[in-house]
């Protein structure tokens, strides 16, 4: 009885040890995959991420010899119903030059609703050379019912920009956050 | 502890089983009927694309035929097909009296009826018209199975989380048995391979089962609790989910063919009259491939966009496990050198297996290749190199160890006459069934569409010829199994089965005793 007793031990000594693995793969999967992957594409600027912080205006050098074409898109979510359009479609610049465009919206519901844009960068190559100073993309943006607005965007192109790069593409894709803020009140107002 | 009781009587003996044999057998029954499910879904999709345009079923239908058609042959046939054989010989290989843990046996066995219940019910109500069923290919990419899949998918993603459950049960107890169940005498390095390798797949398993959990938990959140982990609404990304899914499903491939090299092992060299050739290097092999299935997992994204140094380090990973594969079937080849061969039914499985899986593992190593790849990526190219390594490759290596240790299993010869004829049917159709899609897929042809160009026409009608014809050569397997397990057919074989058969299974009376070992045996 005793031997068995002993072999019983082993076995669920072993066995803690095994669902310990499977704890930690599964804490792992969840918890510590998505933010290293963040983190990484941060660093890297892999996938179009671009920073959400206002870029450093202070140090710029226009580069007159090249010129790169920036276009612009603008995209909503399926269950966004602003109209959501680029006024500018397509720019040329030069690295270093600071220049401004507007995005136009247009709510045409009776509705208060919030916008969020998210910025993606083509190609990723050029993602941590698109440098914004002023983004509409930074905060949330407010539309009461059947009201329209300019959003502007301040951005340069940094010089150091890989010399093979010659287009680069900036998209936003704007979702519509109104349940998820607390902006309930002013809802209620409307 | 009663030392002499038999089996219970009626449905008990299995609902309540806590016997590796009971619990083995219905594993391997489970994966046989979920194969034949999963292969009548193929027929499905090889009837649709036997000729051009669409003629039987609409593309998303078609996309619901691929998807189940996939995860029931992964996760329902192959998986399930491989801890059936590990429950039934790893105790009787290392001379055990049973697994370690028989209660969480029944419970690893009895989840997946019930997993397998709510994916095959949405299959049902999608054949009835009522609801779809999962549509988003077995890989089950972010946002189609988030944002766009159907309702459904929830089924699907409980399902999965059941099969997890029970896979990692099951491998838990592999590991506990090896670790703690051998028989005095019985070193690691005297084991044999296809306890090594189960060995390594059970961790395998433990470690990337819950990475998958991990996959769909996010998905349900994504889906119902406003989290955004794949949506970049909230700052989430789709191409995160890719990762997490490789990470899980490349050790996954291994895990579906690493114990088809332990059987491989066993019976090539009992029908070479030779002990293996180079056992250790075949266990170290295995350790490698298993190491390098965890740093491979990006050559299934080649075309996202991932840095050049990321494609080079995952293009030149994946090919270093060329290396060990290929020391696996220079060792297999050389067992049989100058061995005093003969080819029964088992062998010339095991003989197909290599030659074909060899062909697999060669259009994996020209998918490996970065540029190359760019262009064969979700062609037809990658559904022939896939089946080649799953079909000739892994269910074959199951379909052999059947046919090598059911007369072990059932104390009777099966007929080898229709055996025969098995082989050589499954021979011919599957590579009828799978050599063409590597010509279509080479001239462009994309997987996972329900119509196709038309200069495509014919190779695809001889495709579903031979799928038909594979489909249907399995039937011979079924009336095999019944007459010898049920109608109790076939002439009474001896202890020892195969005159070449080396192992301690081979000690025992055939059929095995209720109860394995109740004295361990000695190994010198």
């Amino acid at each position: 009885m005793t031997e068995q007793h002993t072999a019983q031990q082993a076995n669920s000594k072993l066995v803690k040890k095994l669902l310990l693995i499977v704890v930690g793969m599964f804490v792992f999967a969840v918890g510590v995959l998505p933010p290293m992957y963040d983190a990484i594409c941060d660093i890297t600027g892999l996938n179009g991420k671009t920073s959400n912080e206002a870029a450093d205006t202070s140090n710029a050098v226009v580069d007159e010899e090249r010129s790169v074409t920036i276009q612009f898109l603008a995209n909503t979510d399926p269950a966004m119903v602003w109209d959501f359009k680029p006024n500018t479609f397509s720019m040329k610049v030069h690295p270093g030059e600071i220049h401004k465009v507007d995005f136009h919206v247009r709510n045409p519901t009776s509705r208060f609703i919030v916008g969020q844009a998210i910025p993606s960068v083509a190609p990723a190559q050029a993602t941590p050379y698109f440098k914004k100073t002023e983004c509409f993309c930074f905060n949330s943006q407010e539309l009461k019912g059947g009201s329209e607005m300019d959003m502007p965007l301040i951005f340069y192109v940094d010089p150091e920009l890989p010399k093979n790069v010659r287009t680069i593409t900036l998209s936003y894709q704007l979702y519509d956050i109104t349940e998820s803020t607390d902006k309930a009140p002013s809802l209620a107002a409307n | 502890m009663g030392e002499h009781h038999g089996p219970m009587k009626g449905i008990k003996r299995w609902l309540y089983a806590t016997n590796h044999k009971d619990i083995g057998a219905m594993y391997l029954w489970f994966s046989f009927i979920m194969f034949l499910t999963g292969g009548a879904l193929a027929m499905v999709i090889r009837a649709e694309l036997m000729y051009p345009g669409l003629q039987l079923v609409d593309p998303n239908f078609f996309n619901q035929m691929t998807t189940t058609h996939g995860l029931i042959m992964v996760f329902g046939a192959v998986m399930p097909g491989f801890v059936g054989l590990a429950n039934y010989m790893v105790p009787l290989m290392i001379g055990a009296p049973d697994m370690a843990l028989p209660r969480l046996n029944n419970w690893s066995f009895w989840i997946l009826p019930f997993a397998f219940s709510l994916l095959i019910f949405s299959i049902i109500q999608s054949f009835l018209g009522i609801a779809d069923a999962p549509n988003f290919g077995w890989t089950f990419y972010a946002p189609l199975s988030t944002k766009y899949g159907p309702a459904s998918t929830d089924f699907f993603i409980f399902s999965v989380h059941m099969m997890g459950i029970s896979s990692i049960m099951g491998a838990v107890n592999v590991i506990v048995t090896i670790f703690n169940l051998r028989a005095p005498g019985m070193t690691l390095m005297k084991m044999p391979l296809f306890v090594w390798t189960w060995l390594i797949t059970a961790f395998l398993l433990i470690a990337v089962m819950p990475v998958l959990a991990g996959a769909v938990t996010m998905m349900l959140t994504d889906r119902h609790f406003g989290t955004s982990f794949f949506d970049a609404a909230g700052g989430g990304d789709p191409v995160l989910f890719q990762h997490v899914f490789w990470f899980f499903g490349h050790p996954e491939v291994y895990i579906m063919i690493l114990p088809a090299f332990g059987i491989v092992s066993a019976i090539i060299p009992t029908f070479a009259r030779k002990p293996l050739f180079g056992y250790a290097s075949m266990v170290y092999a295995t350790a490698s491939i298993a190491f390098l299935s965890f740093v491979v997992w990006a050559h299934h994204m080649f075309t996202v966009g991932l840095p050049l140094a990321g494609n080079l380090f995952y293009m030149y990973m994946t090919m270093l496990i060329a290396v060990p594969t290929g020391v696996k079937v220079f060792n297999w080849v050389a067992t049989m050198w100058r061995g005093s061969m003969s080819f029964e039914v088992p062998m010339l499985f095991a003989i197909a297996f290599v030659i074909l899986f060899t062909i697999g593992g060669f259009s994996g190593l020209m998918l490996a290749i970065t540029p190359v790849d760019q262009q064969y990526h979700d062609t037809y190219f990658v559904v022939a190199h896939f089946h080649y390594v799953l079909v000739s490759g892994a269910v074959f290596s199951i379909i052999a160890g059947v046919y090598y240790w059911l007369p072990k299993w059932t104390g009777r010869m099966y007929n080898i006459g229709l055996a025969k004829l098995h082989f050589w049917c499954s021979l011919i159709f599957v590579n009828l069934l799978f050599f063409p899609m590597h010509f279509v897929g080479l001239a462009g042809m994309p997987r996972r569409y329900s119509d196709y160009s038309l200069q495509f026409a014919d190779f695809n009608w001889w495709i579903s010829i031979g799928g038909f014809g594979f489909g249907l050569s399995q039937l011979i397997l079924l009336w095999i199994l019944i007459d010898v397990c049920f109608r109790k057919k076939g002439e009474a074989v001896s202890d020892q089965v195969w005159d070449g058969a080396d192992g301690l299974e081979w000690t025992l009376p055939s059929p095995a005793p209720y109860h394995s070992f109740s004295t361990p045996p000695v190994v010198k």
